[in-house]
């Protein structure tokens, strides 16, 4: 019988990342994935004629450029295209525009305010700031503050070292900035309603928390840390659909002799004396591994696939507290041809990027208030785009696909589970609000995939639909991810690790989280990790 | 022309603790009061004919070492009995805290009691470890003293005594959100209603709010009767309070004016020199000391010519919309909450029914609307002190939320339908109760401001979020209570670490002044 | 993929409704200045650069004889797209006590002088020219956009804050002939104008605001005038210049001119603060030459406590000189070293000067050298030639600045050529 010298459950972007890395180290690796396609949320799919869908996560802008080197993903096929714009609707029947060029960018703001289009150079200033100093965290394993192993004392030490380079000011602002809402910290630098609602939305994509809650600037800082080719903060489709980041992370770790196995579920992890032997197989069949590694959110993994009593007390309590609430949806749509918005100028570069209905924080948070009532936003919030504007190979000639994620949209409707009929009533709640700023929408859809945190949950395997893996809020970060003394990709059980987002540094198509548990790993195992570029530089 | 060591500006409870501390160092002090009454938001007035409340009704946080510093004892403070909490239920079954904070209950399940001592220990250690640095002064960025440095590894190493389990749990808990944490531990609404309600209450945050926990670690870090987390309804009132440390001040040779509004403080190429009053009087000193509000003190008081324009941007961004009313009625005889027994009569009750319910009431403050169906914490004062009230009659103050500063279609409008919408809430709770009603009076964050001088209606002087605490509060620039501008100093609720009946930012205040020999 | 059939398209449901200039902004990513049309017609090296959002040139017909024509006779360059605020109000003067380092009731009306503001820190937000129009009226030109600054640093006074960048064109017209075409051109009592004086001439049904002043180290002057009088004021001087060698240049050839007349340009030789993303990047007045302007005895002024501490404390950490390098090769953002070994600083700004004859540059150094240490000072300059790298390492001295002196730039009055 076979013994591998890892098993990765799940092939989701992190857990190829890591299975990549472990097999570039000379490591024997096989992928087991329960569904018959591969990808996890970063994927590809065609379920109508003539469209593919990027039917979960639909921007590529995190994705770290060090793995895309290191496992020679350009080679297998992906390619990263930056948004040309973006817009927010207003409900007046205007527009604001996000604009690449610095001067259309500031001219389109002084159409609301002079002010507010001289005070973006600060705005991107300290949120610059903020990011260059969370960035280079990203990939290193986070310290545990309660350690005294050298190594821990080291990374607090560079922390303490990063935090005392800044100056005295910059200091007190950057304290303030990691616990204030996102609603507060554009109350002090703009004045319109729409730009703060043009920038607000980065707070709160992917997060049950409204722009007005505490924490939410840190989420923005979450979503600006991304870079496409050196543009720091720029956001961007892949090319045939964010299948083509897993795609070629697949076709990587095949070429360097790796296995996967699709329609494989797992039902147990194998534990024999407090150690990881293996895996079982939904139908029974064991399959062996020297250790094995979850790309599974950490609720899934360890209240699921293992069986409690291997499990100590205070850690299985702490899971059991992970919060991991979904709170958004996403509606996939083939449309058969161009829709209209006659809002925009038909040359606008902002149909090439991501657009939005909501032109209020006040909007935004009442959209929340009702997914805190366990309901979907009446009024939702949707970052919407048509990635068949730059990509030609998504949908025939003149036909598009939009992909629209949609906030807030509860795991439990008042309380229950999802039924169809609400899905279908999500739905027209969704489409309705584009209807709203596009006549004839309606018309042109030929075919609509819709995705409740209850279809996350139950493809995906997202937990609560969480598309985090796990909510981005204080308690949750760096070295309390995904539970305080497990923040190192390690459990409580000898050679089993966790890869997934619920790991720092968390969510989005990253891909840090699966390569820094390899480099625990291989740690682990004395193994060399050469094949592992560092990070970039931040100077 | 007179001329004084030290100005205080201001005559509330931190005013007048920090001129007792500076005259007990030989300084001559003196303070002014804009009000014909010591005692700001502490002083007891009359509200309707022979009914008398303050805007402050629970002593549970004045700190000891100003106790101890100013005599107040020898001066006449008084504490009362450990006063219950008693969170009203819709079914006449109440729930009670006995003793500090719950160390006991009544009215719950056997293993909802455990669970509660479970977590009321964990709360009390995790208050703890913060209280000592809500006790002194935060440490300067950039530039911290030995003194300091030593100070926070102290705190570091209180926390290592918590055992690493325990420690890795305070780091997760420390900013979380209040509902999150009763959650994981309590079942009861009742119970978990009240922790949602304390840890927001004097601020524009729901039980949802990541950090909303540290609000009642606030809370929990204070103290009566050396016992964290207990309260007391003051003997004579809160005025009896400020009455207290007044003659301590008055003991230690502060001056003392009543009546004189400052309108402007005197700044000479960056330094204070005195106050001009509205009367036009100028009063020289080498120390101004300011109990009043941040926003007022600089943009109003010093004028932003004196100041940079960077300061004034953090000045202008503190938030300080109070979201608190304050409700004072005079009613015939005392009420009778359903269910609730004599003593819990004279404690603390507390309608909020549930963290939802209280999340709910936060909602449309957010908006600029007041709750529809609001939370409040009520107390009986002239239960305790009779001279409240007359004979047969009783007071009730409560302090009522959300009822947002700036609201919408205005409070002229809003009060009205505000204050039926509260009574409503009390008639559930204490049916026949609007039958009593002699008089109400309803201050709303907008009257507060207006009689009080509290910009926004705010008792904490600016909102008390994580962001704007330790060395945040009120801004950088002036968070260890001396400012940019040389020999002016705050001494009040917005600084650290904030309000509530405590006289720390008064005392700490007082310290550093007498540090830097100003 | 499979084919699917195309279906005709259809008349489009929705006109698309008619969008305001305003927001068809995103068509024209460089604006053009009042003047382009001159400039166009002028324009033979199709050498364009970005100011500030203007498509503006980097030459117009060779960059070196533009040089010469400021020298010796008379340039014409476009400066509309610098960035103009105007001030106005009761308070307008201690609103710009308060922000700038100089004593603004010193600068009495038909006046201009060049100043400079910080932050709160200390830390130089930009410099720029501050124009007194009238007692209650001032123009502040800039490099940078400061709308958020200027106007919460107006809470408290009564003064309002007017963004005019693109309503009000501005011309330079800088070199030896200068005076001789504004004279020629009609602007009766120019001569008058001592160096930073400022009056308002007649033009056409308007009028257009003279000042003496310029960014060249020459006799020169700045015209400001409502857009739709530009093309006249150009054609004016045109006319007027034609027999004086008037001739239209770009950036490259000022940026010579104003190296050799030793001033300073924010983003290019120090770091304005509202831009810096690194905490060590920023500089106090002092150190970047402008310590002159800071007047502690003024009253309180924005950065005043900073500035005033560093100086006691001892804290100024750089210093901005001029460096007369040996050799003729231009050591542009060069490193600077004491005794060849230790790196102190870094060269912003270099040229060989036609004028002076030198080696010049502007340089950032680390105190205590280029402030009490200034010998021994060397620059190593990397020299591209034909894709090699020539290393030369070259001794540096410290000289005052302007590098080049011309009398005629201040003499009153101004002579003829």
């Amino acid at each position: 019988m076979k013994t591998w010298d890892a098993i990765v459950i799940g092939a989701g972007h992190n857990g190829l990342v890591n299975a990549c890395y472990l097999q570039r180290a000379g490591l024997d690796v096989l992928v087991v994935e329960k569904n018959d396609w591969i990808g996890g949320a970063a994927t590809s799919r065609s379920l109508t004629p003539g469209f593919l869908y990027s039917n979960c996560s639909y921007v590529c802008s995190l994705f770290r450029p060090e793995i895309m080197r290191d496992l020679e993903l350009p080679r297998f096929g992906l390619q990263v295209i930056s948004y040309e714009g973006g817009a927010v609707f207003t409900r007046d029947g205007d527009y604001l525009a996000n604009y690449r060029d610095h001067h259309a960018h500031r001219r389109e703001f002084a159409r609301f305010s002079a002010r507010d289009a001289e005070a973006y150079d600060r705005y991107a200033r300290d949120v610059t700031r903020q990011c260059r100093f969370i960035q280079p965290l990203l990939m290193r394993t986070a310290p545990d503050p309660t350690s005294f192993r050298p190594r821990d004392i080291g990374e607090l030490i560079y922390l303490g070292k990063k935090f005392a380079g800044l100056g005295a000011a910059e200091m007190a602002d950057t304290l303030r900035f990691w616990t204030m809402s996102i609603s507060d910290f554009l109350d002090e630098h703009f004045e319109t309603d729409v730009i703060k609602a043009n920038f607000a939305l980065s707070g709160i994509i992917g997060t049950a928390l409204g722009p007005m809650s505490p924490g939410t600037a840190y989420v923005l800082l979450h979503h600006y840390m991304g870079e496409v080719d050196g543009s720091v903060g720029a956001w961007g489709y892949a090319r045939g659909g964010m299948g083509a980041v897993t795609k070629a992370l697949a076709d990587s770790f095949r070429a360097s002799g790796g296995t996967i196995r699709a329609s494989a579920e797992v039902e147990q992890v194998l534990v024999k004396n407090g150690k990881a032997r293996g895996l079982v197989l939904a139908g029974g069949e064991e399959i062996f591994g020297k250790l094995v590694v979850s790309n599974a959110d950490v609720k899934r993994t360890f209240l699921k696939l293992v069986e409690e009593k291997e499990l100590p007390d205070t850690f299985l309590r702490r899971v059991k507290n992970f919060k991991m609430r979904g709170s958004s949806g996403k509606v996939n749509i083939a449309l058969d041809s161009m829709p209209e918005f006659p809002a925009l100028p038909k040359d606008s570069p902002c149909y090439r990027g991501d657009m939005h209905f909501t032109d209020s924080v006040e909007r935004m948070e009442r959209g929340y208030d009702d997914w805190k009532a366990g309901r979907w936003s009446a009024d939702p919030f949707l970052d919407m785009m048509m990635p068949t504007m730059l990509d030609p190979t998504m949908a025939p000639p003149g036909k598009h696909f939009m992909s629209c994620f949609v906030q807030y949209c509860p795991p439990k409707v008042e309380g229950r589970d999802w039924t169809d009929a609400d899905r279908d009533a999500f739905a027209e709640t969704v489409i309705s609000q584009i209807a709203n700023y596009s006549p004839g929408f309606r018309d042109r859809i030929v075919h609509m995939e819709v995705r409740t945190p209850r279809e996350l949950e139950a493809e995906v395997g997202l937990t609560e639909g969480n598309i985090f893996q796990g909510e981005l809020t204080f308690d949750q970060l760096l070295f309390n991810r995904p539970v305080p003394g497990y923040a190192q990709y390690r459990s409580p059980i000898d050679g089993l690790y966790i890869c997934g987002s619920s790991t720092h540094p968390g969510g989005g198509v990253m891909g840090a989280p699966g390569r820094n548990a390899a480099n625990e790993i291989l740690r682990d195992l004395s193994q060399p990790t050469k094949h592992m570029s560092p990070a970039h530089d931040v100077i | 022309m007179t001329s004084f060591d030290a100005i205080v500006i201001g005559g509330g409870h931190n005013g007048l603790t920090a001129a007792a501390t500076l005259a007990k160092s030989g300084r001559k002090v003196l303070v002014l009061e804009a009000a014909s009454e010591i005692g700001g938001a502490a002083r007891t007035e009359e509200f309707a004919p022979g009914f008398r409340a303050a805007p402050a009704h629970l002593l549970n946080r004045l700190h000891p070492e100003v106790v101890k510093t100013l005599e107040l004892e020898r001066h006449g403070l008084a504490l009362g009995p450990i006063a219950p909490s008693v969170a009203l239920s819709r079914d006449d079954k109440p729930l009670t805290l006995h003793g500090a904070y719950g160390e006991s209950l009544s009215g719950a399940s056997a293993s909802e009691a455990a669970a509660w001592q479970e977590l009321r220990a964990q709360l009390l250690r995790y208050a703890g470890i913060l209280k000592p640095l809500l006790a002194r002064r935060p440490p300067e960025l950039g530039n911290m003293s030995l003194m300091e440095t030593s100070a926070f590894a102290m705190t570091g190493l209180s926390l290592r005594r918590l055992g690493k389990e325990d420690m890795r749990d305070f780091l997760r808990m420390l900013l979380m959100n209040v509902s999150d944490v009763a959650d994981e531990h309590l079942d009861d609404d009742r119970l978990k209603g009240l922790l949602a309600f304390d840890a927001t209450l004097g601020s524009h945050l729901g039980p949802r709010s990541p950090t909303s926990l540290l609000g009642l670690y606030y809370r929990l870090a204070g103290e009566f009767g050396r016992q964290p987390g207990a309260q007391a309804l003051p003997a004579g009132g809160m005025g009896a309070v400020v009455a207290a440390i007044l003659r301590a001040a008055k003991a230690a040779g502060v001056s003392i004016r009543a009546d004189a509004p400052v309108a402007r403080i005197l700044a000479e190429k960056g330094r204070a020199a005195g106050v001009a009053l509205d009367s036009g009087e100028e009063i020289r000193a080498r120390t101004v000391v300011s109990a009043i509000n941040p926003h007022s003190t600089f943009l109003d008081l010093v004028g932003t010519r004196e100041i940079d324009t960077g300061f004034v941007r953090r000045i202008k961004n503190i938030r300080m919309k109070g979201d608190a009313a304050k409700l004072h009625l005079a009613l015939d005889r005392p009420p009778e909450f359903s269910g609730v027994d004599a003593a819990g009569h004279r404690g603390r009750l507390v309608i909020a029914p549930s963290s939802d319910h209280v999340e709910r009431a936060f909602n449309p403050a957010k908006y600029g609307e007041f709750s529809p169906e609001p939370v409040m914490e009520i107390t009986l004062p002239s239960l305790s002190d009779p001279t409240l009230a007359p004979d047969g009659a009783c007071v009730l103050s409560a302090v009522v939320q959300y009822a947002p500063y700036a609201l919408k279609e205005g409070w002229e409008a809003g009060k009205p339908k505000f204050l039926a919408a509260i009574m409503a809430r009390l008639e559930l709770y204490a049916p026949g109760i609007g039958r009593l009603v002699r008089h109400a009076e309803l201050l709303t964050p907008a009257d507060l401001e207006a009689r009080y001088r509290m910009p926004g209606g705010h008792w904490h002087h600016g909102e008390l979020q994580a962001d704007q605490m330790m060395m945040s509060r009120p801004a950088f620039g002036a968070a260890g209570y001396d400012t940019p501008v040389e020999g002016l100093f705050l001494c009040g609720a917005g600084s650290h670490p904030g309000g509530g009946v405590s006289g720390v930012p008064g005392l700490n205040a007082a310290r550093r002044i007498i540090e830097m020999r100003g | 993929m499979p084919k699917t059939a195309v279906k005709p398209v259809t008349e489009q449901a929705i006109v698309q409704p008619l969008h305001s200039p305003a927001q068809l902004h995103f068509r024209t990513l460089r604006l053009d200045t009042p003047f382009q049309p001159r400039i166009d017609a002028a324009m033979k090296t199709n050498d364009w650069y970005d100011w500030g959002g203007y498509r503006a040139p980097a030459s117009l017909w060779d960059e070196e004889l533009e040089y010469f024509a400021i020298r010796s006779q008379a340039a014409l360059f476009d400066i509309s797209p610098m960035t103009k605020y105007r001030i106005e109000g009761p308070d307008a003067e201690s609103f710009l006590n308060r922000l700038t380092l100089r004593d603004v009731t010193k600068l009495k009306t038909g006046r201009v002088h060049y100043t400079a503001w910080c932050d709160d820190e200390g830390f130089v937000l930009d410099d720029g020219t501050l124009f007194r129009l009238a007692p209650n009226r001032f123009r502040l030109c800039c490099q940078e956009r400061h709308l958020p600054w200027l106007l919460d640093s107006a809470i408290g006074f009564d003064v309002t804050v007017t963004e005019e960048t693109e309503v009000v064109a501005a011309l330079a017209l800088q070199g030896p002939t200068s005076f001789a075409i504004l004279r020629e051109a009609g602007f009766e009592g120019v001569e008058r104008l001592k160096v930073f004086d400022l009056a308002e001439f007649a033009h056409e049904d308007g009028s257009v605001t003279i000042s003496r002043t310029g960014f060249t180290g020459d006799l020169g002057y700045e015209l400001f005038v409502e857009t739709r009088l530009a093309l006249s004021l150009w054609d004016r001087l045109w006319q007027a210049g034609e027999l004086r060698g008037i001739r239209a240049i770009g950036y490259t050839a000022l940026n010579r001119a104003r190296l050799e007349a030793g001033l300073i340009v924010a983003n290019a030789d120090f770091v304005t603060a509202e831009h810096a993303i690194r905490a060590d990047r920023v500089r106090m007045p002092d150190e970047i030459g402008l310590g002159f302007m800071v007047d502690l005895e003024k009253g309180h002024f924005n950065g005043r406590r900073a500035i005033a501490e560093a100086r006691a404390k001892g804290r100024l950490r750089h210093v901005l000189v001029g460096l007369e390098i040996e050799g003729n090769i231009p050591a542009e953002h060069a490193i600077v070293y004491h005794r060849k070994k230790k790196e102190v600083g870094l060269v912003s700004a270099a040229i060989w000067s036609p004028m002076a004859k030198r080696n010049i540059a502007l340089a950032s150094l680390e105190r205590p050298y280029g402030d009490s240490i200034t010998d021994d000072l060397w620059v190593e300059i990397y020299a591209m030639r034909e894709l090699k790298y020539e290393r030369l390492m070259k001794r540096a001295k410290v000289v005052q600045r302007p590098f080049i002196k011309l009398d005629r730039r201040t003499a009153s009055p101004p002579a003829e050529f």
